[in-house]
């Protein structure tokens, strides 16, 4: 199926993503995972960690979310603070004991347990099986849903059109682009719509958006003008950074639309009620 | 010709903040870029129609180019000492001022009083044009983007498209006003005007000077693409041809060249190859009716040692120049070349100028970008830009007493406050109990959101924390389980 979305070219400008060496996923659906809340999500979309829960328990799952857990360490770790990142780092290692899966709702957090951890921790050896072993089984939700729960998604909501925004770490770390884009087509009455220059930044960066605000301004100021040109009703990402970044620059810009996390969006369409029951 | 003076020096004002702020201000130079980004983004896309090829190829590249930077030191000798024996003359230079000093002597030996230029961004490096018109040599670039900058009295914004962020029309008023000549926005009027005017200077200069695309060690040759001709020209006929280059860029064999060549010919313009492959191996032979009486080559080092002393920092030196990263850059594509400030602007001028100039000159270069990845995607010898930045941003933020000394200029945004948020930051996100404490607080007092929050929200609104946390979300829903 990735296949087919590989070579969809939304638009000319579009950079297709690489798959060194596509991942292996296990063939049988674990009973327990941890649910990695990522801080953004803690604190400003919780609801989406929350929709995440009730869609692994929907599988079958047994959810554990550590109550020690913070951040992955990605905001001091991309300004350069590494000692910093290694230690928040560091103390989010300890919260999983277990051999189960780590299910992360944020692509570049999953990115970073997967791919950084280990550059992070590059001069301890001690610590390479147990990262390893780590980034063996940590999952963004998208991807989890979809490659081992193998999710059959009943789409129950009324007709609509979509736009995917896509985190560029997720895309380039996790392709979850690729995995968004196949849940969304499960719901029958989804329409998702392309929007120009689809696969470029929105601007967030973590503290690039803080630290170079003009240029930043100017990369949200592009991609929220072409979500509102799409023609999509809502925008859904699998990045809680991103939807800071863009909800924020809509509600400044007093427009309409908005961003919601694609978790909540898959649990509301697939409950029949319309998310009421929260 | 006109009587227009031949001094390009634009001295760009402000700090990049400024520059990037006005760049972004200028509805036209962004229309400008973003029109010619994405048709050569399109047209990159189209020359690398396989990508299980595109990616073979690219992990080829970036084995050639850690191989010859394993062993620089030994293919440098290497290729001096055939160079030498083709009768290339070899020129060392550590810094800009003694590449400089080279050429004017050579200059000086040949009483040049005009030099014809090919493309060169280490001539730019150099500041050569500015350097020989003080001391009385004119020095024209033949290259047309390169051409109409120095019309304009700019630098280039683009390694390979130096007028990129003009367009036709910004052409046509430059050439009408400078040349005298009759306001035209056909575009192949305007070339053909460029062309009637430099081909005059190619028989009037003493001195050809090109760059290098690769300089084969094995068999002393200097490899030179060009599209329009006028390499050829200025490096065969003048009676004095000097290359200037890196020392990075040495490749072992002729072996190396051919898919290296590939890359960078597709990446940079979707070309299968260029109009012209110049090969030099020499100067003209007894037996042979063209070509200078005198090649020399300079290479220069100019801060590219430093980058080579550090395992990661070295892949920066991959670079083959085909600018695809800063074609593919969000942030290039809205502030253009000028912005930077240096010669090297996007994505790989961010990593390579602060070994060029230090990074105390370009403090903020490493932090304007988002990270998003795209340069490393398409770089095609698998630069890890990405990482490189943000290894660049630890060096930016250490210590002034830091024992680890790695570059020049390194700890230029040391900030004892900021370390100190960061030190704050972490406390919070390694001590659970505190965490709770904040984030009780946090979401109950989100109605105290202070609806300013510095630069963010000069373009958002203030994000305001939810009522409760996921911690408190998940503690009760799973309790019940």
């Amino acid at each position: 199926m990735s296949q087919l979305f590989h070579n969809a070219a939304p638009n000319a400008t579009r950079v297709a993503p690489p798959l060194p060496t596509p991942r292996q996923y296990p063939s049988q659906k674990p009973g327990q995972v941890y649910l990695f809340g990522t801080c953004v999500v803690d604190l400003f979309f919780p609801e989406a960690g929350l929709d995440a829960i009730r869609l692994l328990e929907r599988e079958g799952l047994r959810v554990h979310f550590p109550q020690d857990q913070g951040c992955c360490g990605q905001p001091a770790y991309t300004s350069g603070y590494t000692e910093e990142a290694r230690r928040v780092a560091r103390k989010q290692l300890e919260l999983f004991a277990e051999d189960w899966p780590v299910v992360v709702p944020s692509g570049s957090c999953a990115g970073m347990l997967r791919e950084h951890y280990a550059e992070l921790f590059q001069d301890e050896p001690e610590l390479h099986a147990r990262l390893e072993a780590l980034a063996a089984r940590t999952f963004e939700l998208a991807e989890f849903l979809l490659h081992v729960c193998k999710v059959q998604l009943q789409d129950q909501g009324a007709p609509t059109k979509v736009a995917l925004h896509t985190s560029c770490s997720a895309r380039r770390e996790m392709n979850t682009h690729l995995h968004g884009r196949a849940l969304l087509a499960q719901l029958s009455g989804v329409e998702r719509v392309e929007h120009d220059h689809e696969s470029e930044c929105c601007g967030f960066g973590g503290t690039f958006s803080i630290r170079m605000p003009d240029i930043s301004g100017a990369m949200v100021a592009d991609k929220t003008q072409a979500l509102k040109a799409s023609g999509a009703a809502q925008v859904v990402s699998a990045d809680c950074g991103c939807l800071m970044n863009i909800n924020g620059a809509l509600a400044k810009q007093q427009a309409a639309l908005r961003g919601q996390h694609l978790a909540s969006f898959l649990w509301q369409r697939t409950q029949g009620n319309g998310g009421a029951d929260r | 010709m006109n009587s227009h003076t031949l001094i390009p020096t634009v001295q760009l004002h402000g700090d990049f903040k400024q520059r990037a702020r006005g760049a972004l201000g200028d509805a036209q130079l962004r229309q400008n870029f973003r029109s010619a980004m994405d048709s050569l983004m399109a047209k990159r896309a189209s020359a690398f129609s396989d990508a299980d090829e595109r990616e073979r190829l690219r992990a080829l590249g970036n084995q050639i180019r850690a191989r010859a930077l394993s062993k620089l030191p030994e293919l440098l000798e290497r290729l001096e000492q055939n160079l030498t024996r083709n009768g290339v003359h070899v020129h060392w230079a550590e810094t800009v001022d003694e590449a400089n000093a080279i050429v004017l002597e050579i200059a000086r030996a040949h009483e040049a009083r005009q030099v014809i230029k090919g493309k060169s961004m280490v001539s730019e490096e150099m500041e050569m044009n500015h350097f020989l018109a003080e001391r009385g040599i004119e020095c024209l670039e033949s290259d047309m983007g390169e051409y109409i900058v120095q019309l304009d009295n700019e630098k280039p914004s683009h390694i390979i498209m130096p007028a990129i962020h003009k367009n036709a029309g910004q052409v046509a008023s430059l050439f009408h006003d400078k040349l005298g000549v009759e306001y035209t926005k056909d575009v192949d009027q305007l070339i053909q005007i460029g062309r009637r005017t430099l081909r005059r200077k190619f028989f009037e200069a003493d001195i050809g000077v090109s760059g290098v695309n690769f300089a084969v060690a094995e068999t002393g040759t200097l490899l030179l693409v060009e599209n329009e001709g006028n390499g050829r020209m200025s490096t065969t006929v003048p009676a004095v041809h000097i290359a200037v280059t890196g020392i990075e860029k040495v490749v072992e064999n002729l072996r190396d060249t051919v898919p290296l060549l590939s890359l960078l010919t597709r990446s940079a313009l979707g070309q299968p190859i260029t109009t012209y492959v110049n090969m030099i191996s020499g100067p003209r032979k007894a037996d042979e009716l063209d070509g200078p009486q005198e090649v020399h080559l300079v290479l220069l080092d100019n801060g590219r040692s430093q980058a080579f002393a550090d395992s990661e920092l070295r892949q920066t030196l991959n670079c083959i120049r085909c600018g695809a990263c800063m074609n593919h850059c969000p942030v290039y594509t809205r502030i253009g070349g000028h912005a930077y400030g240096e010669v090297y602007p996007g994505p790989i001028g961010k990593i390579i100028t602060p070994h060029l100039v230090g990074l105390d000159k370009v403090p903020d270069h490493p932090s304007a970008s988002s990270l998003c990845g795209a340069c490393g995607e398409v770089c095609p010898v698998k630069i890890p830009i990405p990482s490189i930045l943000r290894r660049l941003r630890e060096e930016n933020v250490k210590a002034p007493n830091d024992p680890h000394q790695v570059m020049r200029g390194q700890g230029s945004k040391y900030s004892p406050r900021e370390r100190l948020a960061w030190k704050a930051w972490r406390t919070l996100y390694t001590t659970p109990a505190l965490y709770r404490l904040f984030s009780f607080f946090a979401t109950r007092l989100g109605g105290l959101t202070p609806s300013k929050l510095g630069p963010w929200t000069e373009h958002h609104v203030a994000p305001i924390p939810a009522k409760r946390s996921l911690h408190e979300l998940a503690r009760q829903h799973l309790e019940g389980k």
